[in-house]
């Protein structure tokens, strides 16, 4: 047969095969199709949905880290430091550069916070204490950097007018924290009552540098002790956040009479036109990097968390590809019975002298017609009604608010996969139908 | 009358094999077909009827023999030349009509001519004229399901005839339709017969070979008779 001959019959098998797929879809089983494309709608969701709230998870980490914690540039103290040289130098620098949008200094200290003293049920015991880092901030700048007052639970947020008050994260007391397996929380630390605290020394890990952020409780330590009055009580998810307490700068050096002006950690974010390296390449051109640890948010990723999230971005895609194999053989079963319980017609087609390429196609192009609109429903409810409402309404995590991630390019190419297998799924049972003998599917014997 | 040959049978044989079991249900038959003549296959149940129409008719391959058709020996064609030959020699019409329930009666005229190239619109227009002369003017639209037994029998035989087949065979036309159905259905085949079409039908109702040139009488898988009078 000649290349045209071929290329002719081809084109007859293709109009032919649209003519029939046209009119089988048209005109075909109404609940066959729909429960076709209600399997495709649903695969496409557990290829895209699945992984995409794995990675939401830990995507929604990394947000809160930088959020709330690192902000969009984190300069911490170099390796073997005690804290950031020349801080107040970084400061006037950071004061000068354009884009930088807002900044918070932060000193870091160890305390020993001890509560309960006044009223407990059991006065034979010792009242409660616990040793872990405060963060001694300037209020203001902390909030307008990390907006620390949206997570304040209970109670009011700092003020650098006012002194003796103290905020607490929620995971060291017992009414909130979820770890009480792992230390003893504080019980009896309420709004507006006192607390003791006693500053420990400056020698406490970075932020990032331990889980959570929580210590066993010391020895006895030495050092200054103030009264404190709770003002507000902080829940992130954030276990820097959660588990350390906040105090002003003002009352800091009051108490502790410290003069140093360097500072343990400074977040910095920087105006939304420039990317986070570019913003780094900024400063960096400053040389603060001789003082500085400087990270970019991405960076500043604890390890256990990037861990996590390559972890979770393969179990994703091994879910999703165990759910198109499980939705290919579903839809190839449900084409496969279709086209069965039709083998008799196709008998006829083919005994009336339509070509098997014709029959072939024409579920070729069903099944192309059954993806497009399943995948279709899917985008729609992904980006119209999942994505949205998942933003809205995070999923509760505890160490995230779990939101669906759902890129553009990923779920294309997701979608073409199922797309392609669908096609696949299709053709095989039209063709094992096409291949039977042609009177013996007339016959249906 | 033409008196060209245009199915030339030579020692037929079909057998059909369950395991072991060895049925002979066409034995060395013999048989010619003129053109334009208007042939009744008649039998008893069982005698081979239907087997011998499915041979001639390439819808089942015979274990031997041969089959020259119009000088070609159909035996040999490959698959897909047996489905081109199908297409364009050959018109169906079966016992239960086989029209496709998706189609409307225009669409179900309409495959055969799109399967050969014709243009949608000229296919449609050509399905068109033919449901008139039929009679069906009003139902191009109807589906299968639409449409009584009779006519849907009616728009199988236009199928078949839409692309002006060589031969048009029909397999017991008339089994599942009442008397008048039936007689209108014959009336039919026999208006084509009058034109030039050549029709083999197989039948086991005497009275409805009235408008046939010739009745073969098969038994056990023999032609007994090659021109039975009724």
């Amino acid at each position: 047969m000649s290349l045209l001959n071929l290329y002719k019959n081809n084109i007859k098998s293709f109009k032919v095969g649209k003519f029939l797929a046209i009119r089988q879809i048209r005109h075909g089983n109404i609940w066959i199709s729909i429960l076709i494309i209600t399997i495709l709608t649903l695969t496409f969701l557990s290829l895209v949905v699945v992984p995409g709230i794995l990675i939401g998870l830990t995507k929604g980490s990394f947000q809160q880290q930088r959020e709330q914690l690192t902000g969009d540039l984190y300069i911490t103290t170099k390796q073997y430091k005690d804290s950031i040289e020349n801080t107040q130098d970084i400061k006037r620098i950071l004061d000068t550069i354009p884009e930088v949008s807002s900044y918070s200094i932060r000193y870091k200290t160890g305390v020993k916070v001890t509560s309960g003293y006044i009223k407990r049920d059991d006065f034979t015991n010792d009242a409660e204490n616990i040793s872990i880092s405060a963060f001694v901030i300037n209020p203001e700048k902390e909030d307008k950097t990390t907006s620390i007052s949206n997570f304040i639970k209970e109670g009011e947020m700092l003020s650098s007018d006012e002194s003796g008050y103290v905020l607490i994260g929620s995971t060291l007391l017992k009414k909130y924290s979820k770890f009480s397996d792992l230390f003893d929380p504080l019980e009896y630390v309420n709004i507006g009552e006192p607390v003791r605290l006693t500053f420990t020394g400056e020698n406490r890990p970075s932020a990032d540098s331990k889980k959570g952020g929580i210590d066993v409780p010391d020895s006895i330590n030495e050092g200054k002790t103030s009264e404190f009055i709770v003002k507000g009580i902080i829940n992130s998810k954030v276990g820097d956040v959660s588990s350390s307490i906040f105090i002003t700068e003002q009352d800091y050096r009051h108490i502790t009479g410290k003069r140093s002006l360097q500072a343990q950690e400074i977040a910095v974010n920087h105006i939304d036109s420039i990317s986070d390296k570019e913003f780094k390449k900024i400063i960096s051109i400053y040389g603060i990097s001789d003082y500085a640890k400087i990270r970019t948010a991405e960076e500043a990723i604890p390890k256990f968390l990037s861990d996590v999230q390559r972890t979770f971005s393969i179990l994703g895609n091994l879910i999703g590809f165990v759910g198109l194999i499980v939705s290919s053989i579903t839809v190839f079963i449900v084409i496969y019975i279709n086209a069965l319980t039709r083998r008799k017609f196709i008998g006829i087609l083919k005994g009336i002298g339509i070509s098997g390429a014709s029959i072939e196609i024409s579920y070729f192009l069903q099944s192309i017609f059954y993806a497009i609109i399943g995948i279709g429903i899917g985008i729609l409810i992904l980006y119209g009604i999942l994505v949205p409402f998942l933003a809205q309404n995070p999923i509760d995590f505890p160490m995230s608010d779990g939101v669906l991630i759902a890129d553009l390019w990923p779920t294309i190419f997701r979608a073409l996969i199922l797309l392609i297998v669908t096609m696949l799924a299709g053709f095989l049972p039209a063709k094992i139908i096409v291949k039977k003998n042609t009177l013996d599917s007339i016959l249906q014997r | 009358m033409n008196i060209n040959i245009i199915i030339k049978i030579k020692d037929l044989v079909k057998t059909y094999f369950n395991g072991e079991i060895e049925t002979k249900v066409l034995k060395k038959l013999q048989l010619d077909i003129k053109d334009g003549e208007f042939v009744a296959i008649m039998g008893k149940s069982g005698a081979g009827k239907s087997t011998l129409m499915y041979q001639i008719s390439l819808l089942d391959k015979p274990t031997s023999g041969e089959i020259i058709f119009d000088g070609i020996d159909i035996l040999k064609l490959s698959e897909f030349e047996r489905t081109q030959f199908r297409l364009s020699e050959l018109g169906y019409v079966f016992q239960d009509y086989a029209l496709i329930p998706e189609l409307s009666s225009e669409e179900n005229i309409m495959l055969p001519m799109l399967m050969q190239g014709i243009d949608e619109k000229i296919a449609r227009e050509k399905a068109r004229n033919i449901l008139n002369e039929i009679g069906m003017d009003d139902k191009y639209t109807n589906r299968p399901n639409q449409l009584s037994g009779g006519e849907q029998q009616r728009v199988s035989i236009a199928r078949a005839v839409a692309h002006n087949p060589k031969v048009l065979f029909a397999d017991e036309p008339t089994a599942n339709l009442d008397t008048v159905s039936s007689m209108a259905v014959l009336d039919l085949l026999k208006q084509f017969h009058k034109k030039g079409q050549t029709i083999v039908m197989v039948t086991h109702e005497p009275e409805y070979t009235a408008n046939c040139d010739r009745i073969i009488y098969l038994e056990d898988g023999h032609i007994v008779d090659y021109n039975y009078k009724i």
